[in-house]
């Protein structure tokens, strides 16, 4: 215990010599939280909208008056023909054509009523495909006020209600928070430490570590334990931002993400450590790193949604860590679940953390 | 006391089909001053590393301080002091904390590290610079810093790979009155350089071409064998045979 204490000692004098790093542990998080959360947004609140009128009837000018009226929309006029409008929407002037047909009004009490067109531009799929739905109940809305005035039965104002739980404002905000979290925990505790070891690989200071008695767990410890700790207080900053910034608190424990976290930088630490373990060089080592940590971002639920992968990619996911931290963070942050309705996620992380550091012990050798 | 502290009998290490090190035996006593030379490339280094259990010899065995080179290798590191070609002190580290910190991993006693970093401090005479990170410090003291951390917890052997490559006349000098007082106080020293003069300081060395052992004898009886003046001549005469460069 005596080594591990002097070789701490050591590791921590050399973080708080180094000109850069200590300043990286505090500007990343601030720079990650305030920026990030504004410019990654996927909300769709500015469809531009064009309505080619050719009913020229109530029901057409209730529908007109919704579009004008909803927050959604931007109304970009009525287009006196469907050619015009279709011209507007290819130049990217407007997102979705609504087009009342001739004879709307008349028919909507027959057995088979004119359609109205809807088109959108889906280019941006999420903004074409969420602007068709805010259209769809807005246009269904107003139809449906005219039939009830005329003592119609209404089609579907209120068939369709759509309810969001959880992030029940659709605040894409709040949806980045905890990936940002995570991503910023991820590039601490994967990437510094190991690079931490080949720095001293290409210094041949290593070298002078392996011709003592000292064991590879404490050396290997020593390197991590800073980081480790590094990583909490990182964590806990960009928590406090979240909430003086966003107005965002965990709704459910914090003792539930701090365990997640301990287990998670646990976990990545080992990765990173088995990786500079292998490499000789600094290159080989960011390089491998960063095709790792690339496809942890990408498949792990950071960014996408996993149920909206393919079945095999989503089999895939299983077996990469940050999967789990994941849907720790987003459970444990918007929808209050306590440890125990997780515990699956829990074991699972635990277990990844017993079988990356045991790698990483292993991977070390004193002796070629 | 009469038993060898490092004993070596047929050490090979290939690395694919390059063979660095080919057969080799020798004997080391305690207290020696072991000269280990050697063109660049006949496989000094390698051979030291077997030694020091950083790398598994290929064939052969050996022993040092009693322990075996292929499977107690982290036993002999309890045992030796070893200081590689390369600095490889921490540049970010204070002469002190440099010191402490190997104190420590060697298993010192809080009071056992001072007093030893102490007694360094007052043989090198360096109190004054205790406290300066040890990347600021010229060469040649940090040839001498490294050489009291690889004694600082009084090894029986300590191993130098040149020791005073690029170091000046005057340092060189004083860099072997260090060697010279380790081993007046029993520890054995084995050294590799390049420089002849030094070779006449030991108390036997030996010569390695292309990978295996030429001529190992007191630097008198090497003279004499080869009916030459220096040790100068008898390394030119022996290397001129090696086949392979570097």
């Amino acid at each position: 215990m005596g080594t591990l204490r002097v070789l701490l000692e050591k590791e921590i004098t050399q973080i708080r010599r180094n000109p850069i790093l200590p300043r990286i542990f505090v500007a990343m998080p601030i720079a990650l939280m305030l920026v990030i959360p504004w410019i990654t947004t996927m909300d769709v609140n500015d469809v531009k909208v064009a309505i080619v009128d050719n009913d020229c009837s109530s029901v057409s000018q209730r529908i007109t008056s919704h579009v004008k009226g909803s927050t959604y929309f931007s109304f970009r006029g009525n287009a006196t023909d469907y050619q015009s409008a279709q011209s507007a929407l290819e130049s990217g002037e407007i997102d979705v054509i609504i087009l009342i047909p001739n004879g709307f009004e008349r028919n909507l009490s027959s057995q088979q009523p004119k359609p109205i067109d809807l088109t959108a531009n889906a280019v941006n799929a999420t903004k074409g495909s969420l602007g068709m739905q805010y259209v769809m109940q807005t246009t269904i809305k107003a139809i449906g006020e005219i039939q009830q005035e005329k003592g119609l039965n209404p089609t579907s104002s209120d068939v369709i209600a759509i309810k969001y739980f959880y992030n029940e404002t659709l605040n894409y905000q709040h949806y980045m928070i905890p990936a940002l979290m995570i991503i910023v925990l991820l590039l601490i505790c994967c990437f510094i430490p190991a690079l931490n070891i080949v720095s001293e690989k290409e210094s041949g200071t290593i070298e002078q570590i392996n011709v003592t008695p000292v064991s590879r767990l404490s050396f290997t410890l020593a390197k991590l334990i800073p980081f480790w700790i590094i990583g909490i207080i990182v964590l806990s900053i960009a928590m406090l931002l979240a909430w003086l910034v966003y107005g965002l608190t965990p709704t459910g424990s914090l003792g539930a993400i701090y365990l997640g976290a301990a287990l998670f930088v646990v976990t990545m630490s080992g990765f990173g450590v088995a990786v500079a373990n292998i490499s000789d060089t600094m290159q080989q080592a960011i390089f491998v790193m960063f095709f790792f940590v690339m496809i942890f971002m990408l498949m792990s639920g950071l960014l996408t949604p996993l149920t909206s992968m393919p079945q095999w990619a989503q089999d895939v996911t299983y077996l990469f860590p940050p999967r789990y931290f994941v849907k720790i963070m987003r459970a444990v942050y918007l929808k209050g679940a306590t440890i125990a309705e997780i515990k699956m996620e829990y074991i699972c992380l635990a277990c990844a953390a017993v079988v990356f550091n045991t790698l990483a012990t292993l991977t070390y050798k004193k002796q070629s | 006391m009469n038993e060898p502290i490092i004993h070596v009998e047929n050490l090979c290490k290939k690395f694919d089909d390059f063979t660095a090190v080919n057969q080799i035996s020798f004997d080391v006593s305690r207290g020696e001053i072991f000269g280990f030379l050697g063109a660049n490339g006949a496989g000094k280094t390698t051979a030291m590393r077997m030694l020091c259990g950083l790398s598994f010899p290929t064939s052969g065995m050996g022993t040092v301080a009693g322990f075996n080179i292929r499977t107690e290798g982290e036993k002999i590191k309890s045992h030796i002091g070893y200081m590689s070609q390369r600095f490889s002190l921490y540049d970010d580290l204070t002469v002190f904390e440099n010191m402490k910190l190997y104190a420590g991993i060697y298993g010192l006693s809080r009071q056992q590290t001072l007093q030893s970093i102490d007694e360094k401090l007052e043989q090198l005479q360096f109190a004054s610079e205790k406290n300066t990170l040890v990347g600021a410090l010229p060469l040649g003291w940090k040839q001498k810093v490294a050489f009291s951390v690889a004694t600082l917890h009084r090894p029986e052997i300590v191993f130098l790979d040149e020791p005073t490559g690029g170091v000046d006349p005057i340092t060189r000098r004083q860099f072997w009155e260090l060697i010279y007082n380790a081993a007046a106080n029993g520890t054995t020293i084995f050294v590799t350089t390049h420089y002849m003069d030094e070779a006449e300081y030991c108390s036997r060395v030996s010569i390695m071409v292309d990978g295996k052992i030429e001529a190992l004898d007191s630097p008198k009886k090497l003279k004499e064998q080869f009916s030459v003046q220096s040790m100068d001549e008898v390394f030119r005469t022996l290397a001129r045979r090696a086949k392979r460069t570097e």
